[in-house]
């Protein structure tokens, strides 16, 4: 089977400082990747590295596009780049804000991408943006409303609404739930586990929280100053991990 | 006999703004940059329609200036008057006449020929400012031709309103490639983009020229199940009792009597000389101003 | 079925002065279909810990163990996924479950994972509920509010749902009413006959010598135990 994603020697400098380094991994369909580290662990700069939001030094990010198998994203036409970005691709922000536009309806969010591929009838346009609203849990009433009348929690559900209309086959997460109330991101990790499941997305997660990694990951990746320090099976680098670094940090989450 | 250069601009800035113009001829649609220079009215006041003219205007051509319609509006008859200083050109209220055309919002409702041309006051150029403020964001999607947000504007309008409410600046798409501002025309006038006439478009505070050349397609956005309609009131003219020109509403007194007329006054006059006459109108008189 | 040759481990603690603690050294064991192997062996010997790494949540530092054609010692992280969605079953200690779901999609996860229809999955969750005797009023909550003995029940029913060829069954009568242990044990019969392989770990020995073939002492491969 071919790998979605085929990640080769990425590396990433600010003049003499490390962003990341040495990152390789393939990514199959349906598989989630997390990705952890603490602040400046290079986890941030890898994901904007692969999504294609920086250009990396060194390296290679395979993608296995619909129409032509696997290309080198990094050395992709900008316009094919922003194609893949409004289609197959999918980046869901830590800030909602960031990945909404805030003074437009929640229903012309949604719709936004499918008119951005040559959706032309307002009507289906609307009754896809309901029906994805629905799947996020935001209520058919809602969907004139702009994303400033709404919560955070609901923010970051328009935000995956509007991310998935299109079908992509790959999210990039970058901390979620960052800022959420534990309710509200138990709600928000239970609908990502489910669409994920139902849409057979890959995805990778950069996260500094490890119950999102093993609710959400099926492998995972530990960052430490731009290296990656260890890579397994979720549940076996949390219950096993064998870097001193992995260790501290399980060690460190408070047991509720 | 003026001390101006003629038009008001040296020659070197008309070679610049004429080579702007081919530019955007052979370009319909597309946004160029142009030096704007600084003119004898302040920014908001037509200085792109100014400069525009100026540089096309040679002295054999009959001008004629244009505010929403009508000849005779102060500033119309500045702009019509600075010509005449700065370039002697002869000068017209008669649309048939003239030769060029500079109008703000609105399009002769009588059709255009080969031999005319038609230059626009604009604003703001960008269709999509509104939406997306980075100028750096819009001039990708155009280069990109990524014009989803377009729509999305159009769907904002429909969920709020129940139809498409924009009115006027009504986006179109030229040549099946670029999105354009035809500038803050009624969308009644959108039609009319498709002409034999040469239309050239000046936004002097923005500094930015587009065109489009004679009988290039022009499409107003819409929806399938939306689709464009270019109304405008139900009603004729009180004065000729033409049923199919763009009309100003106009109150006349306290208790809410209103009358409409048509804006284009040329227009207007040369109907009511040949002996149309609406229902509040009078019989035309060689003294009526 | 199952086949663990010469499998080592040793955990390192770094944050402790990189303490080095041996776990097991060269343990060997077959499991064939339709075997029942007990673990056995002093609390501490190694029970769970190998039983983990034939699940692949801990790692084995050195030997092979091939449950059917993988090895898990060296196996890709997704052949792991793979073999433990179709394969491999495991009934841990404890219930560990994701927030917000139904006791009744909790059980059906595994068959929806290999494609089952959700109707069909569904319905085969509310039978082995009712076997286990978990109460209909409670299928719709989520289990993290039950009792410990209505958490291990769905925890079994969820291990059985879908008909593994191999299954890894940790205390499975722990916290039981003698009514719901018999079910139990007799499910076990039941993987049994249909071909499982299954290795278990029961600290209830009549339960253990009611369904185990045979039993595998782990103290002989515990470094420092071994007799």
């Amino acid at each position: 089977m071919t790998p979605l994603l085929q990640v080769e020697n990425i590396a990433k400098f600010y003049g003499p400082r490390i962003g990341c380094t040495d990152v390789s991994f393939d990514l199959y369909p349906g598989e989630v990747m997390g990705i952890v580290g603490e602040s400046g662990s290079g986890k941030s700069t890898l994901l904007n590295c692969l999504a294609g939001h920086l250009t990396p030094d060194r390296g290679v990010v395979r993608f296995d596009t619909r129409s032509e198998g696997l290309r080198d994203t990094i050395t992709m036409s900008e316009p094919e780049r922003r194609m893949l970005g409004r289609t197959d691709w999918a980046f869901v922000h830590q800030h909602a804000r960031d990945g909404l536009r805030m003074n437009v309806s929640a229903g012309g969010n949604v719709g936004e991408r499918l008119m951005a591929v040559n959706a032309r009838h307002y009507g289906e346009i609307r009754a896809e943006a309901i029906d994805w609203l629905g799947r996020v849990e935001i209520t058919e009433d809602r969907i004139d409303d702009r994303p400033t009348a709404f919560s955070g929690g609901m923010q970051q559900r328009l935000q995956i609404a509007r991310n998935l209309v299109t079908g992509p086959r790959l999210v990039f997460m970058d901390e979620p739930t960052g800022g959420l109330d534990v309710s509200v991101q138990a709600r928000l990790l239970d609908l990502l586990r489910g669409l994920g499941r139902e849409m057979n997305l890959s995805a990778i997660i950069v996260t500094h929280d490890l119950a999102v990694v093993r609710l959400l990951a099926d492998r995972l990746m530990v960052m430490k100053d731009g290296h990656v320090i260890e890579t397994g099976l979720t549940d076996q680098v949390l219950d096993d991990p064998q870097h001193a670094y992995t260790q501290l940090l399980v060690s460190s989450v408070l047991q509720v | 006999m003026s001390d101006y250069n003629f038009a008001y601009l040296d020659e070197q800035t008309k070679r610049m703004i004429r080579r702007a113009i081919l530019k955007g001829l052979a370009i319909p649609g597309y946004q160029v940059p142009f030096a704007s220079r600084e003119m004898p009215m302040p920014y908001g006041w037509g200085t792109g329609g100014v400069q525009v003219s100026a540089a096309v205007l040679t002295p054999d051509d009959t001008f004629k200036v244009i505010d929403q319609g009508a000849d005779d509006t102060t500033n119309a008859v500045s702009i019509r008057r600075f010509f005449q200083k700065t370039a002697g050109v002869a000068v017209t209220e008669a649309t048939s006449q003239a030769s060029v055309i500079q109008t703000r919002h609105r399009i002769p409702e009588e059709d255009l020929r080969a031999d005319q041309i038609l230059v626009y006051q604009v604003p703001i150029p960008e269709p999509l400012r509104f939406l997306e403020p980075s100028e750096v964001e819009t001039r990708k999607m155009h280069a990109l031709e990524e014009y989803g947000l377009m729509h999305v504007k159009l769907y904002e309008d429909i969920s709020q309103h129940g139809d498409i409410a924009t009115a006027y600046a009504y986006p179109v798409k030229v040549e099946g490639r670029y999105v354009m501002d035809p500038s803050p025309i009624p969308k009644f006038d959108n039609p009319k983009l498709e002409m034999a006439g040469i239309q050239l478009f000046g936004a002097g505070r923005e500094q930015r020229i587009y065109a489009i050349p004679p009988y290039t397609q022009v499409v107003s956005l819409d929806f399938d199940d939306y689709p464009f309609q270019p109304t405008k009131a139900d009603h004729a003219c009180d004065l000729c009792g033409a049923q199919d020109s763009y009309l100003d509403e106009l109150l006349v007194d306290d208790e809410g009597g209103r009358m409409f007329m048509c804006s284009d006054t040329d227009y207007c006059a040369t109907r009511r000389k040949q002996g149309h006459v609406g229902a509040q109108g009078v019989p035309y008189a060689e003294d009526a101003a | 079925m199952i086949s663990i040759e010469n499998v080592s481990k040793s955990f390192v603690l770094h944050n402790q002065g990189a303490a080095e603690i041996p776990v097991m050294r060269g343990a060997s064991l077959n499991v064939a279909a339709s075997e029942c192997v007990a673990l056995v062996g002093a609390s501490g010997a190694g029970k769970s810990t190998l039983m983990r790494m034939i699940y692949g949540n801990y790692l084995t530092a050195s030997g092979r163990i091939m449950v059917g054609e993988v090895d898990v010692a060296i196996a890709a992280p997704r052949d792991i996924i793979r073999l433990r969605r179709e394969t491999l079953g495991y009934v841990s200690q404890f219930l560990r479950v994701v927030p917000r779901v139904s006791t009744l999609d909790v059980v059906a996860e595994p068959l929806l994972a290999t494609g089952t229809k959700r109707d069909v999955a569904v319905h085969q969750a509310e039978i082995l509920l009712t076997r286990l005797n978990i109460p209909k009023r409670l299928w719709q909550l989520s289990p993290t509010t039950f009792s410990g003995g209505e958490q291990q029940r769905v925890n079994i029913a969820r291990g059985f749902a879908f008909p593994y060829p191999a299954l890894l069954l940790d205390e499975p009568t722990a916290s039981l009413d003698p009514t719901n242990r018999a079910t139990v044990l007799s499910m076990v019969g039941e993987a049994k006959a249909r071909g499982t392989a299954i290795i278990g770990i029961f600290h209830d020995h009549a339960a253990r010598d009611e369904i185990c073939d045979r039993q595998f002492d782990v103290t002989r491969f515990t470094p420092g135990l071994a007799a």
